[in-house]
């Protein structure tokens, strides 16, 4: 019996289906997570002992010696990436619209452009962390660099199993296998893609334009 | 293993299918509450063998039964055990095997996940317990202050077996948290609206939510504490601008909600014994769930009374101190409440009441220590000392075993189909309590005196030796009281499982089933018209309940067994266990990158496989 | 909570038309943050970097909790939705909220009052 058709007879409580109920408490929880990566990266903001700093010059050590170093961020890449991943969000919207409808083309498109948006978030970071690492900040430089990096890596490794899960769909979708009766699949792993943008939204500036 | 959609599930056993195989791959929400008990109540076993070392050491001034190195572990391990080997899985027994009861449905929401954080657990606990085997057990306290767990301070496997094995059992509590969460919203029975749930339930329920709330916080933590020791960060240590403070700060936002999920299962088994056993209904059911959420909810506001002794400043003392006496209302609401229901009862002196009785009684103790510790001036001559060992081993002992113990009394003619001995059982409470008093109340003297925690002996001539001494004696007893206890399980195992399905006479749902309640629970599932619903067909029947009839279970299905449960499980302790040589050994990535695979084969196996 | 379950609870459902607006308006919203961002440090000119520099924390607050109420509400549903989904949201953002501010004035604190 398909789960479709179980949750027929198996009527919940709240009407609402208990998977969409389990990721929205999983999406409460990881409230916490961030939180607590963000409060950390805010107690140690202006702590750090040396640079690179994200908005200032700073001392910093470079190919070995200490030098004046420029300040770390690089704002029009990131607000790109920002609107990058804003954008994946309105995709996947469409996708799931085109899913609930059963039009499995405009599924498979936007579902595409919602992929391919993450991959690029992504291939965004590596590039911009290992720009960071070629101008003098390692993971364990000074604080700004261990906060930043856990933070947006937590944040990273989420969007990368989005990209997973969202992929997986996608090679289903392709295949034929979300009709409209299996479209809360989709909606379940989009929540989880909204919350991750959702994420993004507060780290943006918190971080990349808070000085 | 492919199997097509279209399968017909098989329809629910009659019996229950026997073989260690079915254990392996049970999704049944009894079975697992089961392996939870049965698993958690060695480890509580283990965790009380440490205690005993530790009380010999400590039986006579500058003694060597054991080295300072060992005690270090003794009090680490102890503490770690009984928190998270001990009382959460022992507690998460009976959110296995009573909530879906409780509710009136047929298993948790998502079966499959329930074997999944079972697994876990296990796995988490054998892989923190390994470490006593490389003496490399964890040292530095079971709340891994920094910057004493550093790199520097604490090198050796110690406190990585430490992060690692707390990280792996956090993932069986998040996952366990989420399917109780959604199981208490989602299958309630109809009827059953949330304000007249079990008490238990409730108390579960809001659990669930501090788990989900506080867990995230120390996976933090503990990602920061293990970036610090391999990866040369500085989260913590003052040499890179760290501030150990912060690891206080997190560990305690994680750590006084955990310490309202230690107790508020045994706060709900009390509110369902008493009232059973007093003949009465819960005096004042609301107030009783409004306190319970008020205590979770205000639970986040109060954590740096852990930390008066840091230095925080007026301004933040004061805050915490008044948080936490405004914490002692709600919790004193519901001790009037428990008097309030006993006070004209029906008294049915049977074990499970003492136990529940001895539950308030030492709790009430454990909560005026506890309010002591809330003025930050006094705080500063108690902290550190044994006054606080005193105060959290009465209301974590007195306050969750004895709990704990109420329920397996109350609930285990349920569980097995057979009753435990009375006799025994009185005699089990009586040695209990008194161990547990000659063992605990001393120490209020001794910290006040002047001894430290955390200490392996102490000198001659400091008037400490004669309540050491004491305490020593009692913690014998205690142990004593255990044999009594397992004694009386085993016996009991020998009799035929014959026991009534209501042998005391309950309010709830759980006692209108057979004893052992048949694989799918419910042949119909009951509607409910209040919170007391097989009290109502006791008194629509004219006091009597007719003995439930067996049924067959035709046209029920229940979801299939599955293995990808536990393989999951393996590659959850794969990728976070491997972690304690690859840090140091990068070529032996390879185990974490197969521990990672087996995780993903697993999570797709698992998903795409049909549920029933 | 009503025993009665509900299969689908379809009221007007909001069209691609309607998402399109909204991510327009996230996207218009973004710049803005980066504009506050600029004029706060003096990187739309000097005469603004006064007027801008004190309050860039709250228009970057303000910005972004509109971003984060609009991807919320219409993109994941809530506004639709029945109110646990909402709530099991909000409950769990106060608490962090909370912990945030809580750790931001115990942090600060020693450094105002200079207590080292």
């Amino acid at each position: 019996m398909s789960d479709a058709a179980h949750a027929l007879e198996h009527p919940t409580a709240t009407g609402i289906d208990s998977k969409k109920v389990a990721i929205w408490t999983l999406i409460g929880s990881e409230c916490l997570l961030f939180a607590s990566l963000i409060s950390t990266y805010l107690v140690y903001k202006g702590k750090s002992l040396v640079g690179p700093l994200p908005h200032a010059e700073s001392q910093c050590m470079l190919h070995g010696k200490m030098q004046t170093c420029e300040p770390i961020f690089e704002i029009p890449l990131v607000t790109f990436g920002t609107a990058v991943l804003l954008f994946s969000s309105f995709f996947i919207v469409l996708a799931l619209y085109g899913a609930q409808k059963g039009s499995r083309k405009m599924l498979v498109g936007w579902l595409s452009m919602t992929v391919l948006c993450g991959l690029f978030f992504i291939g965004m970071q590596v590039y911009e962390f290992s720009h960071f690492y070629h101008k003098g900040l390692g993971y364990s430089t000074n604080l700004f660099s261990s906060t930043f990096y856990t933070l947006t890596g937590f944040h990273g490794s989420h969007v990368t199993v989005g990209v997973i899960w969202l992929s997986t769909l996608l090679y289903r979708a392709v295949k034929g296998k979300i009709p409209p009766a299996k479209a809360l699949n989709l909606e379940i792993a989009a929540l989880y893609w909204h919350f991750v943008d959702v994420v993004w939204i507060v780290i943006f500036p918190v971080v990349y334009l808070m000085r | 293993m492919a199997t097509s959609v279209l399968d017909k599930a098989p329809a629910a056993h009659a019996t229950a299918p026997t073989g260690i195989w079915s254990w392996i791959t049970t999704v049944d929400h009894k079975r697992i509450g089961i392996l939870y008990g049965a698993t958690a109540f060695l480890f509580f076993l283990i965790g009380g063998l440490e205690a005993l070392f530790m009380r010999i050491q400590l039986m006579k001034p500058d003694n060597d039964f054991v080295s300072a190195e060992t005690f270090n572990a003794l009090f680490t391990m102890h503490g770690t055990t009984m928190i998270f080997l001990g009382v959460m899985p022992l507690s998460a027994m009976f959110f296995n095997y009573f909530i879906p009861l409780q509710i009136g449905a047929r298993d948790v929401a998502f079966p499959r996940l329930n074997a999944f954080s079972y697994w876990v657990f296990l796995f988490g606990g054998l892989f923190i317990n390994f470490s006593w085997l490389l003496n490399a057990a964890p040292n530095a306290g079971w709340f891994g202050y920094a910057n004493l767990t550093s790199n520097q301070y604490s090198p050796g496997l110690n406190t990585d077996f430490w992060v690692l094995g707390l990280q792996i059992l956090g993932v069986a509590s998040m996952a366990a948290a989420i399917n109780f969460f959604v199981t208490i919203v989602n299958l309630r029975a109809p009827g059953m609206k949330m304000l007249r749930m079990p008490m238990f339930t409730w108390m579960s329920f809001i659990t669930q939510i501090l788990l989900l709330l506080a867990f995230p916080v120390i996976t933090i933590a503990l990602v920061f504490l293990m970036m610090d020791r391999h990866f040369g960060t500085h989260f913590f240590l003052p040499e890179g601008g760290g501030d150990p403070v912060l690891w206080q700060h997190l560990f305690w936002i994680f750590g006084h909600p955990e310490v309202y999920i230690l107790i508020l299962p045994a706060f709900g088994i009390v509110s369902e014994v008493l009232p059973v056993f007093s003949r009465k209904p819960l005096f004042g059911y609301t107030a009783m769930v409004f306190s319970g959420a008020f205590i979770a909810f205000l639970g986040f506001g109060v954590w740096s009374h852990h930390m008066f002794a840091t230095g925080m400043g007026p301004f933040a003392d004061s805050f915490f101190a008044l948080s936490t006496m405004l914490i002692a209302v709600p919790t004193g609401v519901k001790i009037f409440n428990w008097i309030g229901t006993l006070w004209g009862g029906s008294l049915q002196m049977k074990t499970p009441l003492y136990f529940a009785v001895g539950m308030v009684a030492m709790f009430i103790i454990g909560g005026l220590s506890g309010v002591m510790h809330s003025s930050p001036p006094a705080d500063l001559q108690q902290t550190d000392t044994y006054f606080v060992v005193a105060h959290f081993h009465y209301v974590l002992f007195g306050g969750s075993i004895f709990g704990l113990t109420a329920g397996a009394y109350y609930w285990f003619p349920k569980m097995f189909g057979r009753m435990l001995n009375e006799t025994l059982g009185k005699w089990h409470f009586w040695l209990m309590f008194i161990g547990f008093n000659v063992t605990f109340f001393p120490m209020h003297f001794l910290g006040l005196n002047g001894m430290p925690r955390r200490v392996y002996t102490y000198p001659e001539g400091l008037n400490f030796e004669f309540w050491n001494q004491v305490q020593t004696w009692g913690s014998m007893l205690l142990g004593v009281s255990m044999l009594v206890f397992i004694y009386n399980m085993w016996k009991a195992a020998r009799r035929p499982a014959n026991a009534p399905a209501d042998p005391w006479r309950g309010a709830t749902l759980e006692w209108l089933i057979p004893s052992p309640p048949q694989e799918f629970n419910f042949g119909t599932v009951p509607a409910v018209g209040s919170s007391t619903p097989a009290w109502d067909l006791r008194r629509a029947n004219g006091g009597a309940l007719p003995e439930p009839a067996s049924e067959s279970g035709e046209g029920i299905h229940m979801p299939r067994p599955s293995y990808w449960p536990v393989v999951t499980a393996f590659g959850v302790l794969g990728v976070i266990g491997s972690i304690l040589f690859t840090h140091a050994f990068p070529q032996w990535y390879f185990i974490t990158i197969t521990g990672a695979a087996i995780l993903i084969y697993g999570i797709y196996r698992w998903a795409f496989e049909p549920a029933f | 909570m009503d025993s009665h379950s509900e299969v689908h609870a379809e009221p007007a459902h909001p069209t691609p038309g309607l998402y399109l607006k909204i991510a327009v308006v996230l996207f218009i919203l973004t710049a803005l943050e980066v504009l506050a961002f600029e004029a706060g440090r003096g990187g739309l000119g000097a005469g603004l970097r006064p007027i801008f520099e004190p309050i860039t924390v709250v228009l970057l607050i303000v910005l972004s909790a509109a971003k984060f109420a609009l991807v919320a509400m219409f993109y994941m549903h809530l506004k639709q939705d029945p109110k646990l989904l909402a709530n099991l949201f909000v409950f769990p953002l106060i608490i962090a909220a909370s912990i945030i501010g809580g750790l931001i004035i115990l942090f600060q604190y020693w450094r105002v009052v200079g207590a080292k």
